[in-house]
């Protein structure tokens, strides 16, 4: 490893590009699928096929007011938005984009992104109450006690994952399942019994419905999309501010996939042993996680506040725990017999 | 079934759900006492688009007024037209050609789907899915493009006239029709049917929200889709029949568990039925005259006369009082959104917000039509 | 109990098909019009505002001044003015103005008219900033049309 001081800068500098490419440029992704989705063209006037739009919208946020209403708590309101965005920037560090493009080679890194995402959801919280307003204060905690009940299923099951593999280190979890899709966890025939097999996409469902609850969005954007009065936590918010829960939104989507993609996915692994593996598998993987997260977005209804947390607390938790039994009780009996 | 919540007038706020909210389609105040998520009481507040049809009638002549029905009701605006029409020809004695009558059919009934069509994805618009609003969109489009080819408007038709239709229709038309009948039944099943009507997430908020007993729908006249949905199987089609609609075979979609899937099954089931009777009228229809011969200024015996259609909303009425002058002496327009919407204020007791704005969708209310 | 196992069942496969629905719609061709750089012709039948027909003899209209179209319009949008000139039984027009503020596009006038003087235009570009620009002299946009 290269301990001068150009690898770490060299390493900032990519992942707050890479990271403001994709806040930015992901609101593009979005309309454009929408639209297709909905047999239309998104924006396409600025720029070709619209790839500027996303400036464009920049320079507006930008250059509007950035109004503090009066009776607001002057320094929470203004840090909140900032503290929805840090989290997401920071976990880039601790995710192995390939076997050597690695920020920082971190032991536990699992744990700590989600520790990092557990500040993200204080963020709404801090904006809500901050705002001085009825209707922000209840729609934001109305958004944490759904973000609380959708990290408990999430985490049991990269409990379960780390008991598969054995470690925390998003690198080591990612080497565990080099070699061809038939290793990856999400479907591992040729991993330590046949019975995970079955179980696995259940866990894999399970995570995806957790992630896609945790970053607010369809169909669980309660927080966001008119809770059914205003908007939530971000009601207060003008300009820059607003723009900054948005690109925190946007990032969080990423580092959903980008966890998606290590845990279950194999990382940066080629489906195929005689393809070689590199870091252009992991953005594909990406990418292609996120136009699911997008496609989603734009197939389902809203659920209602009350039946989101009852499909948390009845039905992803028991499921999730009786996974984490089931794996246990696997490892045993593969333990025993070899 | 929601059970009213009693508490303290201390503990309840006034919430207004503002003349300008993205969920009442149009311009609706509803005063809201809550007691945090839950209602306690309800009232809406209209007349914010009061335009007064009824005394625009008073000071023009009969035909004079044509102009103004399509106008209440913008989305089935050709029912209205009939229900007028068919008032001052019963007034008048005016005895419509078989010709104009199955075109009257036809394009009423494409009206009906198209007001359903755009129900479906505003609706769904409420509930937070805003794909299937394109999708009705573009079947909507086809609609659209049918009825301007024939009338040469796009939304407010001022097409019939007394004693028949202004244009004739012509093969272009009839063959359009059908391509669109059989585009929209190759549709139905897929784009409308399994993406939302058997969504998991659509069926945990409409079944069993928003439960009204036939009861209730008697106390306040609701008719329509919100009546079919309670289980009482009346249509004015069916039970004051008017036009060719005797000649037809068709059936009323009724359901009996009165909650807010019911509503929304009646009305995919009432686009199935308009489009067999759109098959029915264009294989049966005759030639001949589109107008009867009416005088240029129309001068009815004195006398009441009462019609009765079945709009897309429900059962919309003309009451016309005439003194043998050329212009009215009283009309009175019974639209049926406002009945609809006067049961609101009952069944929202106990109910969530969200449930409340869910049953509004339901309940397909056009606010112009209501203040008239 | 049972209906606990069956909602997850159902759930979760509508939910597939719900996406299955949608995801071949992404690679289906566009089916808006894009309108500034696509102009749409207009049906025969397309009701925009009125105008004079041209009488291909004489150049003019066929506007005899009879004042039907005035007294069918529900909302007085038209004013129609003529004068006798000096040796014809016949009224010829000199003033034509339609006040397209209040007009409803319902098309008494066009029914009203006997002798096929007026028609509608299918003009819809229609946007401007003054009210005055939408009171039409149709005479003057006869004589402009030539």
């Amino acid at each position: 490893m290269d301990t001068s001081i150009w690898r770490p800068i060299l390493y900032l500098i990519g992942v707050m590009a890479f990271a403001g490419v994709n806040a930015a440029w992901l609101g593009w992704c979005e309309r454009k699928g929408a639209g297709h989705i909905q047999r239309r063209i998104g924006p396409k006037e600025v720029g070709p096929f619209g790839l500027l739009q996303p400036l464009a919208d920049g320079i507006k946020l930008m250059t509007k007011q950035l109004l503090v209403p009066q009776g607001v708590d002057g320094i929470l309101f203004r840090v909140a938005p900032v503290l929805a965005m840090i989290p997401a920037i920071t976990s880039m560090v601790a995710i192995p984009f390939s076997a050597t493009v690695h920020a920082r080679p971190i032991e536990l890194s699992v744990l700590l992104i989600f520790a990092l995402a557990s500040i993200g959801m204080m963020a709404i919280l801090l904006g809500g109450w901050a705002s001085n307003n009825k209707y922000s204060l209840i729609s934001a905690a109305r958004s944490v006690s759904q973000n609380v009940a959708y990290e408990i299923p999430m985490l049991v099951t990269v409990i379960t994952i780390v008991m598969l593999s054995g470690s925390m280190n998003l690198e080591e979890i990612a080497l565990q399942q080099q070699g061809g899709f038939w290793n990856w966890y999400i479907f591992p025939i040729a991993g330590q019994s046949i019975a995970q097999a079955v179980i696995m996409p259940i866990s894999f469902l399970i995570f995806f419905t957790c992630s896609v609850a945790e970053t607010n969005r369809a169909p669980f954007d309660m927080a966001e999309a008119e809770s059914e009065l205003v908007a939530g936590h971000m009601t207060e918010y003008g300009s820059m501010g607003f723009g900054l829960f948005m690109m925190g939104e946007y990032l969080n989507i990423v580092v959903g996939a980008c966890l998606t993609a290590v845990l279950f996915f194999g990382g940066w692994d080629s489906p195929l042993p005689f393809i070689p593996s590199g870091v252009l598998w992991f953005v594909l993987k990406i990418y292609l996680l996120i136009f699911i997260f997008i496609w989603i977005r734009w197939t389902y209804p809203r659920t209602q506040i009350y039946k989101l947390l009852n499909l948390s607390w009845k039905i992803l938790i028991p499921f999730s725990l009786a996974i984490l039994l089931l794996t246990a009780v696997f490892i045993k009996i593969e333990g025993i017999l070899i | 079934m929601t059970e009213p919540i009693l508490c303290t007038p201390d503990e309840t706020f006034v919430l207004n759900l503002g003349p300008q909210h993205p969920a009442t389609h149009g311009v609706l105040r509803v005063k809201l006492t809550m007691d945090g998520e839950y209602i306690v009481e309800a009232e809406p507040v209209l007349g914010y688009i009061h335009r007064m049809h009824e005394k625009m009638a008073e000071n023009g002549t009969f035909a004079q007024f044509m102009p103004n029905t399509p106008r209440m009701d913008y989305l089935s605006a050709l029912s209205f037209n009939q229900g007028y029409c068919m008032a001052v020809e019963r007034a008048a004695g005016i005895e419509v050609p078989e010709r104009a009558e199955y075109i009257r059919t036809i394009t009423v009934e494409l009206n009906r789907i198209s007001s359903h069509l755009l129900w479906w994805g505003a609706f769904l618009l409420d509930l937070g899915g805003f794909t299937p609003l394109l999708y009705a969109f573009d079947d909507r489009e086809k609609i659209l493009d049918l009825l301007e080819h024939v009338t040469g408007s796009r939304l407010t038709y001022c097409y019939y006239r007394f004693g028949g239709v202004y244009n004739d229709i012509d093969d272009e038309f009839t063959t359009g029709t059908r391509e669109f009948i059989k585009r929209l039944r190759s549709r139905m099943p897929s784009l409308y049917h399994d993406l939302v009507t058997g969504n998991i997430i659509l069926i945990k908020r409409l079944r069993d929200i928003g439960h009204i007993s036939p009861e209730v729908c008697r106390k306040y006249g609701a008719t329509g889709p919100v009546l079919r949905g309670s289980g009482i199987e009346y249509d004015v089609r069916k039970n004051e029949p008017y036009s060719i609609y005797p000649e037809l075979d068709f059936d009323i979609p009724h359901y009996p568990e009165g909650d807010s899937m019911a509503r929304y099954m009646v009305r995919m089931d009432e686009i199935e039925q308009s489009l067999r009777i759109i098959e029915q009228c264009l294989d049966k229809l005759p030639g001949g005259p589109v107008q009867a011969k009416v005088p240029k200024t129309l001068k009815p015996p004195a006398g009441d006369c009462y019609a009765a259609v079945e709009a897309a909303k429900g059962t919309f009425s003309c009451r016309l009082i005439c003194d043998g002058d050329k212009k009215p002496y009283r009309l009175k327009l019974r639209s049926p959104c406002f009945s609809n919407l006067s049961l609101f204020g009952e069944i929202a007791e106990g109910m969530l917000l969200a449930d409340a704005l869910a049953v509004m969708g339901s309940l397909d209310l056009v606010i112009p039509e209501i203040d008239r | 109990m049972n209906e606990y196992w069956r909602d997850i069942l159902y759930g979760t496969k509508s939910l597939f098909i719900g996406l299955k629905v949608t995801g071949p719609e992404f690679f289906k061709p566009v089916i808006t019009e894009q309108y500034p750089h696509f102009v749409p012709v207009m049906k025969e039948r397309f009701r925009g505002h009125i105008e004079l027909t041209r009488n291909e003899e004489t150049g003019g209209s066929n506007c005899v001044v009879c004042g039907m179209c005035q007294r069918a319009c529900p909302s007085s949008c038209i004013t129609v003015e003529g004068e006798k000139p000096e040796g014809s039984k016949k009224k010829v027009l000199t003033k034509y103005i339609l006040d397209f503020t209040k007009c409803s596009l319902c098309g008494s006038c066009v029914e009203s008219c006997n002798f096929n003087a007026i028609q509608f235009s299918k003009e819809y570009n229609l946007a401007s900033t003054n009210k005055s620009d939408y009171i039409f002299d149709l005479v003057k946009r006869l004589e402009e049309k030539r």
